[in-house]
């Protein structure tokens, strides 16, 4: 049996007249797209934990972190084993380390909402109007995805952030703006086939221009597709980020992210293996809820996708 | 397919090109070197000591002639030009390192295959059993966690375990043992051993991706028409895997190992990095930190280059694995 939800069909509308309500034994109700989604959604258990989850860890890090100790200022003679008023140790020079690390989450995020943001802004209309359009304007919007794509982002990124004695933001920035090609290829791809299909036709009849089909036909029948590739995406940067701040190419001193937090955990992993397991777990901690939460979305979003029983 | 080798091979020239400049755009705007390393030295360093040092990287040019020059030198005599560091020449550098580096992304893109193949495949067959949601549950957690992370815990278990044990089971440190030369048999079990821990790093980052796409479009096959005809006409389930449905489920596999070349070469920096390897990690590391910029067009430029190589080798298996496809 397919998980498939049909939608029934709506009821004839009858207008109840003036003080009088319609009781039926049996109503059928419409339900909208967006409730089909979140029905959907609410079914994948594990991808709703782990909502909870990345909302939990988001208001600690924003909100909990100000009830939270200095992530800059030193609160401890020294380095110190995990306890109760510092439930994650203190760095090497007394610095409480739950607000460290909680302020690497917070960086953390921030990158990722930036990058997705870009990366889907500009991906998914680049690569709407390149599969819309088709032919010549399509192959030469093509190549210069294939031109992106050659180049590994993380070393790009890297070499470009390294020179720029990185803040948050311009890692972000970086990030975002090499990394949009795959969405634009994604969402081309999906256009490919939407365009052929009756209601582009209309609109075209209609005298709709491209820009008009783009945005206000194509992207939103391509909105799952689009969505999953944002949270992919962000997981993606997060990655991305702990990585160049771990090669020193990112976030730099006295400021801090999760990536380096682990670089400068790393000649202590054996004596004080708080310091490099807490940021570490907490970079994963975020990346696989993301990912359940992505691959929740694809079930909910996509129905094609759905798993189907034999 | 050997006209169409090379008629690949031809129009990746001009997006090598393209490339080419894009990244010599980026770096050239990124910072400038000669003012990185005598800029902020106290006592200043002598206007004269800049002007040599303009001229012989010939950053006095305008941006059109330093990238014409650039790349004359780069297809002319095949030279990355001079580095920003006198005692460096970055063609030797290169050459020195590029086989470590090529032989760990390798081999360990091979190790990665065999996993997402076999965990992809099994997962696929025992669908929705205990042992796929495990799996399935494993490749989250690999998919989910960062290059450096997993390096530094294998190392340190590494570590942990060779000094319990008293003995060098794993060597964590560099591709090879220092000062020693070694030869023949002993020269390949002693790069195996290094290469043992950064390849599991790599390939574990790696495989966790490319499972879930091989579970995934083994599904497919399984639940296609074909193959039910074949258990219907029947031949035994496993002659049905093996020959049947494995073979075009490979397929996709092509196209999606050749797309993550990019994101390997990436990887194999980071775990270079973490072992302690001499090789174009270090190089590149080495060579951002001290902003030496035609070292890291170098660098770019090689890792299109091998980027674009996979693409093409991934093409031309998808015709040997897909026989519907030929390359006129």
């Amino acid at each position: 049996m397919s998980e498939r939800t049909v939608t029934p069909p709506a009821p004839p509308p009858r207008p109840p007249g003036p003080g009088q309500r319609v009781e039926r034994e049996f109503t059928i109700k419409e339900r909208s797209q967006a409730r089909l989604v979140v029905t959907r959604f609410l079914r994948h258990r594990l991808a709703v934990a782990s909502l909870l989850g990345l909302i939990l860890i988001a208001l600690t890090s924003f909100v909990g972190i100000r009830f939270a100790h200095s992530y800059l200022l030193t609160d401890q003679p020294g380095s110190i084993k995990p306890r109760l008023s510092n439930p994650f140790g203190t760095d090497d020079i007394g610095r409480d380390y739950f607000a460290r690390v909680l302020r690497g989450a917070q960086q953390s995020i921030k990158v990722a909402l930036i990058v997705a943001l870009l990366a889907t802004g500009i991906g998914a209309p680049y690569g709407a109007i390149s599969g819309f359009l088709g032919g010549r304007v399509d192959a030469i919007m093509m190549r210069i995805c294939d031109v992106l794509l050659t180049l590994p982002l993380l070393v790009v990124a890297g070499a470009l952030a390294g020179g720029s004695r990185g803040t948050i933001l311009t890692v972000a920035l970086i990030l975002g703006l090499l990394g949009w090609v795959v969405n634009a290829r994604l969402v081309r791809g999906v256009v490919l086939s939407l365009r052929e299909q009756e209601f582009i036709e209309a609109a075209r009849a209609l005298g709709g221009g491209t820009l008009r089909i783009v945005f206000r036909h194509l992207l939103p029948n391509a909105a799952g597709a689009i969505i999953v590739q944002a949270t992919l995406d962000i997981a993606t940067a997060i990655l991305a980020e702990a990585a160049l701040s771990f090669l020193g190419l990112g976030v730099q001193s006295p400021d801090t992210s999760l990536g380096l937090l682990v670089n400068e955990a790393r000649p202590a992993v054996e004596t004080r293996p708080w310091l490099f397991y807490f940021p570490g777990l907490m970079i994963i901690a975020i990346a696989l809820c993301v990912n359940f939460v992505g691959d929740g979305l694809r079930d909910a979003l996509d129905p094609r996708q759905t798993r189907q029983r034999q | 397919m050997f006209a169409y080798t090379i008629r690949r091979l031809l129009t990746s020239i001009p997006i090598l090109a393209v490339a080419s400049f894009i990244v010599f755009w980026l770096v050239s705007i990124s910072a400038d070197p000669v003012q990185e390393k005598y800029g902020a030295r106290n006592p200043p360093v002598p206007k004269a000591v800049f002007d040599t040092e303009y001229r012989r990287l010939g950053l006095k040019d305008g941006f059109f002639e330093q990238y014409w020059n650039w790349l004359k030198g780069l297809v002319v005599h095949g030279d990355f030009g001079p580095s920003i560091n006198q005692t460096t020449h970055i063609n030797a550098e290169i050459s020195g390192r590029l086989g470590t580096t090529l032989r760990l992304i390798f081999i360990a893109m091979l190790v990665a295959l065999i996993l997402a193949v076999a965990t992809g495949v099994f997962s696929a067959i025992r669908q929705y059993s205990k042992m796929d949601y495990t799996l399935t549950f494993v490749g989250f957690l690999f998919l989910s966690m960062p290059t450096f992370w997993i390096a530094v815990l294998l190392k340190d278990a590494a570590v942990r375990y060779n000094e319990a044990t008293g003995t060098t089971t794993f060597f964590t440190l560099g591709e090879k043992t220092p000062g020693v030369e070694l030869h023949g048999w002993a020269l390949v079990t002693d790069i195996a051993g290094h290469m043992a821990l950064p390849t599991a790093s790599l390939a574990l980052i790696t495989y966790a991706a490319w499972s879930r796409f091989q579970r995934a479009s083994m599904l497919e096959v399984l639940n296609s028409d074909y193959i039910r005809l074949a258990r219907a006409k029947g031949l035994p389930w496993r002659k049905v895997l093996v020959k049947h449905a494995l073979r075009t489920a490979l397929i996709p596999m092509v196209t999606v190992s050749a797309l993550t070349i990019a994101a390997l070469i990436g990887g194999a920096v980071i775990t270079e990095t973490v072992y302690q390897w001499n090789g174009m990690g270090k190089f590149l590391i080495n060579s951002i930190v001290i902003r030496d910029r035609n070292a890291i067009l170098a660098w770019l430029m090689l890792a299109g280059f091998f980027v674009v190589v996979g693409n093409l080798v991934a093409d031309l298996l998808y015709a040997v694995l897909d026989p519907r496809i030929r390359y006129e």
